[in-house]
C-alpha cells in the first residue's frame, strides 16, 4: 500500500527517469541522427511530467498525503511549482539548443538526455526532505550540468568551464556533505522533521551551528550568491550558450527552492541563526553582482552577474521567513525564470552574416536601428531586469521587498533596493548601446522560429500584459508556501 | 458622463497610437499621434465640461481589481483635473514642435511621447498608491530614450544622470508606500489621505517621500540633473520635462506629504522653506550669468519651484493655491518659452545666445510673442505669472514674513534674468548676419505659441476658472493640515483667522 502511494507520488520522477533511460538506450544505438527525434521525445516527457505536476500545484496539495517512501520525499504544492518552473525551463534549454549546436556540428544525442537527467535531479532536489534525498538529487543534477558545460569537446573554453564548474561544484558538494555530516552527528537524523524535532528541543548547540553554516555555504554555491559566486561568470562565458540558458534558469530555481526548504523544514526554528547569513548573502549578492558586471565588455558574462544580483533579491524573500517571504521568492523565481530565458533567446539570435554567435556590447551597437523588434524585445527585458515599472520585473521586486517590511526587515529593504539603483545602471547601458550608438550592423543571422517564439512569449510575460496574470500568480505562490510546514 | 470610463480612455487612445505608431512610417506616425493627443484633449476638456465643481471629492472614480496586491483604480478632484487638462493641452503642441525638426525614427519618437502622455495623465488619474508608483516610474523610461536617442552632443551622460538620479530619489519612497500600505492595510489614495499615521512614523515617511519629490521637482540642491536634461532634450522633450513632469514632485507633495503626514509636515517647514528660499536666490543668480538660453530657462525653472514648494508649505489656502496655479502657469509658460527657444534653435542650430541680436527687426511677430512670454515668466500683471507668484508669497507672508522676503527678491531677480535674456535676443544691433537673415513665424509655430499665449492671459485675467475646481479640493487639505499648521509671524492673520483670508482670496481671483 505504501509502496504503491509512493510511486504515485514519484510518477513524474518515474516518468523522467525511465525516458531518460530509454532515450540514453536509443542515443547509444541510434547516434546522432536521432537527436532531434530524441529532443522532441525528451520534451515530450518533460510536457508529461510538467502535466502530471500541475494539478497537485494547484490544488495546493499538502499534509502526510504527499510524503513518500517514509519522509524521504515530498510531493507537495511547495515542491510543484518548482517543478513546473524546472520543466519548462528545461524545455526552453531543448528548444533553443539545435540551432546553436548544428552550425558546430555538435549536436549529439547525449544533450537532451543530459538535460533529462539534470531536471531529474533537480526534481528529486526540491521535493527531497532528507539529507539523503537531497544530496542524490544535488548530484544527479551537478554530475549531468558538468558534462553538459564542456558539451563543446574542441571548444577550450568550453573545456575550461566544464573543469572549473566540476572543481569547484566538488568542492561546494564536499562542503555540504560536511555540513550535512555534523547535522546528522548533532541531531541524531537526517530527515528534516527529525533536525527540526532536534533544534527546536532545545539551544542551538555549536556543532549544530556548524553544520547549519556549511549545509548553507554549500547550496549558496549552487545558487551562486555571494561569497561562493567567483565561478560562475567563467562558466557562464564559457559554456554553450544553450546550456548558459540552462544553468541560469532551471539548477537556480532548483537550487533555491531546496535553500527554502532546507532553512524552513529544517531548521525553522532557528529562523535567527540562518537569517543573518542569508540577509548578508542577499546585500552581497546584490551589490557585488551588480558592481560586478559594470566593467564587463561579454554579454554572457553581464549576465552572469546578473543572475548573481537577482539571487540577491530572491534571497530578501527567503529572509523574510514568513509564508509570505516564501510565496514572494517563488513569484520572484517565476518572473527571473522567464525574463532569464528570455534575455539568452534575444542572445541566441544574435548572429553574424556566417552563422557565428556575436556576445559583445561592440557587437549589439546600434541594434535598434538594424533589428527594430529584437532590440525593443531587449529592451523591455533589461528594463525588466533593472525592475523598473511597468515591467513584470517590478512586480518581483514589489513582493519580496512587500514580506521583507511585512517581517520588519526595514533596513534590508531600504539598503536593497538602494542597491538596486547600481544595477539600473549596466542594464541601461545595455539600452544605450542598442538604442543610442551608432549601429555597428554586425547582425545578420536569419530570423530563426524557434527563438523567436520562446522570445515572444517572454517578452508578452514580463510587459505589462503579464500583471493580469499576477492574481492566478500569487493564489498558487501562497498556496505552494502554505504547502511547507512552518515554524511558529 | 453616465458609466464611461472616460480616464481609462484617455489612458488607452494615447497607448493605442503609441502601438500604432511603433509600426508606421515617419508621414503616418506623425498623423496619428497628432490625432491621438487631439482626441486626448477633446476627451479632456469633455471631462472638464462634467467636472461637478463643488460636488463630490473623488469624480470619475472607476475601480477594477486587475492585480494580485493593488488595484486598478482612478478618479480624480479638481487638483488633478487641472494638471490633467495641462497635460492634454502640452501634448498636441509637443508634436506640432517636433513635425519637421524630427527626422529620424520618428515613429519611435512619436510612441515614446504618447506614452509619456499615457503615464502622466496616469500619475494624476492613480486612486491606488502602487498604481500611483508604477506611472510615475515608468515615465522614466520614455523620457530616457527621448533624451538619448534625440538629445544633443552630450546626450548619453545626460540621459544617465536623469535616470539614475531620479530611481535613486523614488526608490525608497516605494519601501515607505510598503510600510504605509501594510500599516494602514489599504493601498487607496484616498483612503490613506485620511489615515493618521503615528508620529514619530511619519517624519521617516516624510523624508523617503520627499527624496523622490524634491528630486522630481527638483529642489535645491538636488536639481543638477536638470539643466543637464533640458540642454540635451530636444525642443519637445524640454517642453514635456519643463511642463509636465516637474510638476510631478509638487503633485506628488500636494496629494501625498501634506495630507499623509501632516505632522512631519509641520516639523520639516522650515527645511523646506530654507531650500525654497536658497533655490529662488541661488538658481535665479546662476540663470543670470548662462550663455546657453535653454540653461537659462532651466534654472528659471528652478527658481519657479521654489516658489511653489514655499507656497505648499505655507499651511494656508493662499499658499496652496498660489502653489497650484504656479504650477499650471509655469508648465503653460516655461513650455512656451523652450518652445521660443526651439523656434530659433530649429534656425540657426545653436542655443548660445550670444549668436543671437536685434531679431526683433527680422522677426517681430516672434519677438512680440517671446516678450509676451518673458513677461509671464517674470509675472506681469494680467499674466498667469502674476496671480501664481502673488497668491504663493501671501501665503507664505502669513506663515514666516522673512520667508516672503527672501523670495520676493526671487521675483525681482527672475525680472534681470529674463529681461536681459531677451534684450540679448531680440534688441540690440544685429551683429550676426545669418540670425539676421531668420524668416519669422511659420503658420505651424503660430498654431503652437498662440494657444498657450492665450490660455496664460486666461489664467491671469481671470483665474476663477482654473481655481473653481480646485477650491474644495484645498479648502479640505487646508482643513486637514490645521491640525498641525506652525503659527506664523505675520500679525494680520492672528485676529481675523481664516474666513477674513478666504474673502481676501476671492476678491484677488476676480
Amino acid at each position: 500500500m505504501e509502496l504503491s502511494n509512493s510511486l504515485g507520488l514519484v510518477l513524474p520522477e518515474l516518468i523522467l527517469s525511465l525516458s531518460g533511460l530509454v532515450m540514453l538506450l536509443f542515443a547509444a544505438w541510434g547516434g546522432d541522427r536521432l537527436s532531434s527525434a530524441i529532443s522532441i521525445a525528451c520534451c515530450v516527457a518533460l510536457g508529461a511530467a510538467f502535466a502530471l505536476v500541475a494539478p497537485s500545484v494547484c490544488a495546493g496539495a499538502s499534509g502526510p498525503d504527499t510524503i513518500a517512501f517514509f519522509g524521504q520525499f515530498r510531493a507537495d504544492a511547495y515542491a510543484g511549482m518548482a517543478k513546473l518552473m524546472i520543466y519548462a525551463a528545461s524545455g526552453a534549454a531543448l528548444i533553443v539548443a539545435p540551432r546553436y549546436f548544428d552550425r558546430l556540428g555538435e549536436m549529439r544525442a547525449e544533450y537532451p538526455v543530459l538535460v533529462l537527467f539534470a531536471a531529474l535531479g533537480m526534481s528529486i532536489m526540491v521535493s527531497a526532505s532528507d539529507l539523503l534525498t537531497l544530496y542524490i538529487g544535488l548530484e544527479l543534477n551537478s554530475l549531468s550540468a558538468y558534462v553538459l558545460a564542456s558539451f563543446l569537446r574542441t571548444n577550450e573554453k568550453s573545456a575550461e568551464a566544464g573543469l572549473k564548474y566540476f572543481v569547484l561544484g566538488a568542492l561546494a558538494s564536499g562542503i555540504l556533505l560536511f555540513g550535512m555530516s555534523l547535522t546528522y552527528g548533532f541531531t541524531g537524523g537526517t530527515s528534516f522533521a527529525a533536525i527540526q524535532a532536534a533544534a527546536a528541543a532545545g539551544e542551538l548547540s555549536t556543532g549544530m551551528l556548524f553544520g547549519l553554516i556549511f549545509v548553507l555555504a554549500g547550496l549558496a554555491f549552487k545558487i551562486s550568491a555571494v561569497p561562493f559566486h567567483m565561478w560562475t561568470p567563467d562558466v557562464y562565458e564559457g559554456a554553450p550558450t544553450p546550456v548558459t540558458a540552462f544553468f541560469a534558469s532551471a539548477p537556480k530555481v532548483a537550487a533555491v527552492a531546496l535553500l527554502g526548504r532546507v532553512a524552513v523544514e529544517a531548521f525553522g526554528s532557528q529562523a535567527d541563526a540562518w537569517r543573518q547569513v542569508v540577509i548578508f548573502a542577499a546585500l552581497a549578492s546584490i551589490v557585488v553582482g551588480a558592481l560586478g558586471a559594470i566593467g564587463q565588455q561579454n554579454l554572457k558574462r553581464l549576465l552572469a552577474y546578473s543572475s548573481i544580483n537577482n539571487v540577491g533579491f530572491l534571497l530578501i524573500g527567503l529572509a523574510a521567513a514568513t509564508q509570505a517571504g516564501l510565496a514572494a521568492m517563488l513569484v520572484y523565481l517565476a518572473i527571473y525564470v522567464v525574463m532569464t530565458i528570455g534575455s539568452f533567446a534575444a542572445l541566441l539570435l544574435l548572429r553574424d552574416a556566417e552563422g557565428n554567435q556575436l556576445e559583445t556590447f561592440a557587437d549589439i551597437a546600434g541594434l535598434s536601428t538594424t533589428r527594430p523588434a529584437l532590440a525593443w524585445c531587449l529592451l523591455l527585458i533589461m528594463f525588466s531586469l533593472a525592475g523598473i515599472p511597468p515591467l513584470m520585473g517590478f512586480w518581483g521586486k514589489l513582493v519580496v521587498f512587500w514580506a521583507a517590511v511585512e517581517a520588519d526587515l526595514l533596513a534590508l529593504a531600504v539598503l536593497g533596493m538602494a542597491a538596486s539603483v547600481i544595477g539600473a545602471f549596466y542594464y541601461l547601458k545595455f539600452v544605450k548601446v542598442m538604442f543610442f550608438d551608432e549601429p555597428a550592423d554586425r547582425v545578420k543571422g536569419e530570423a530563426d522560429t524557434a527563438h523567436w517564439v520562446l522570445l515572444a512569449i517572454c517578452a508578452v510575460l514580463i510587459s505589462p500584459i503579464g500583471y493580469l496574470l499576477t492574481g492566478w500568480l500569487v493564489s498558487i505562490a501562497n498556496k505552494a508556501a502554505g504547502s511547507l510546514p512552518l515554524a511558529g | 458622463m453616465g458609466g464611461f470610463p472616460i480616464l481609462s480612455a484617455m489612458l488607452l487612445v494615447p497607448l493605442a497610437g503609441a502601438i500604432a505608431c511603433l509600426f508606421s512610417e515617419a508621414k503616418t506616425a506623425r498623423v496619428i499621434a497628432l490625432v491621438a493627443t487631439l482626441i486626448d484633449l477633446a476627451l479632456g476638456i469633455v471631462l472638464w465640461m462634467n467636472f461637478d465643481v463643488g460636488g463630490a471629492q473623488w469624480q470619475f472614480t472607476e475601480r477594477a481589481a486587475l492585480f494580485a496586491g493593488f488595484d486598478y483604480a482612478l478618479g480624480i478632484d479638481g487638483i488633478a483635473l487641472m494638471l490633467i487638462m495641462l497635460s492634454v493641452f502640452l501634448m498636441p503642441v509637443c508634436i506640432g514642435a517636433s513635425w519637421s525638426s524630427i527626422t529620424k525614427r520618428v515613429g519611435e519618437y512619436m510612441a515614446a511621447f504618447l506614452l509619456m502622455e499615457v503615464l502622466m495623465i496616469g500619475v494624476f488619474a492613480a486612486q491606488d498608491i502602487l498604481l500611483f508608483y508604477i506611472f510615475f516610474e515608468a515615465g522614466l523610461i520614455p523620457m530616457y530614450l527621448i533624451i538619448g536617442i534625440w538629445g544633443g552632443d552630450n546626450r548619453i551622460y545626460a540621459s544617465y544622470k536623469f535616470f539614475l538620479y531620479t530611481l535613486l530619489g523614488s526608490v525608497v519612497m516605494l519601501i515607505a508606500m510598503l510600510w504605509m500600505v501594510i500599516e494602514a492595510g489599504t493601498t487607496s489614495v484616498p483612503a490613506l489621505m485620511v489615515y493618521d499615521f503615528p508620529p514619530a512614523a511619519q517624519t521617516w515617511l516624510w523624508l523617503a517621500f520627499f527624496a523622490s519629490f524634491a528630486v522630481k521637482m527638483p529642489m535645491w540642491p538636488v536639481h543638477t540633473w536638470l539643466p543637464d536634461a533640458h540642454v540635451q532634450a530636444p525642443t519637445a522633450g524640454s517642453v514635456i520635462l519643463a511642463g509636465v513632469l516637474l510638476k510631478l514632485g509638487g503633485y506628488g507633495m500636494i496629494r501625498f506629504s501634506l495630507p499623509m503626514f501632516p505632522e512631519a509636515s509641520a516639523q520639516f517647514m522650515w527645511l523646506v522653506l530654507g531650500l525654497s528660499m536658497v533655490a529662488v536666490v541661488v538658481t535665479s543668480l546662476i540663470a543670470l550669468v548662462q550663455h546657453d538660453m535653454k540653461k537659462l530657462i532651466a534654472y528659471s525653472s528652478v527658481a519657479h519651484m521654489g516658489i511653489v514648494t514655499a507656497g505648499l508649505f505655507a499651511f494656508n489656502t493662499q499658499g496652496l493655491e498660489g502653489a497650484m496655479v504656479m504650477m499650471l502657469s509655469h508648465g503653460l509658460v516655461s513650455g512656451a518659452l523652450f518652445l521660443c527657444v526651439g523656434v530659433i534653435y530649429d534656425r540657426l542650430h545653436t542655443r548660445e545666445i550670444s549668436r543671437y541680436g536685434g531679431i526683433a527687426i527680422n522677426m517681430p511677430a516672434y519677438a512680440t510673442v517671446f516678450l509676451f512670454f518673458t513677461m509671464a515668466s517674470i509675472g506681469l500683471p494680467g499674466t498667469s505669472g502674476f496671480v501664481a507668484e502673488f497668491l504663493s508669497l501671501a501665503g507664505v507672508y502669513q506663515i514666516s514674513s522673512w520667508a516672503a522676503f527672501v523670495c520676493t527678491t526671487g521675483i525681482i531677480l527672475g525680472a534681470a534674468y529674463m529681461l536681459y535674456l531677451y534684450r540679448r535676443v531680440a534688441f540690440g544691433p544685429q551683429v550676426n548676419e545669418d540670425a539676421a537673415a531668420m524668416p519669422d513665424l511659420s503658420m505651424r509655430e503660430y498654431l503652437l505659441l498662440v494657444p498657450i499665449a492665450l490660455a496664460a492671459l486666461w489664467m491671469g485675467v481671470y483665474p476663477e476658472s482654473f481655481l473653481a475646481p480646485m477650491r474644495q479640493d484645498i479648502a479640505v487639505l487646508d482643513a486637514r493640515l490645521s491640525r498641525a499648521a506652525p503659527e506664523g509671524d505675520a500679525d494680520f492673520a492672528k485676529g481675523e483667522g481664516m474666513p477674513a483670508a478666504e474673502a481676501h482670496a476671492e476678491g484677488e481671483a476676480h
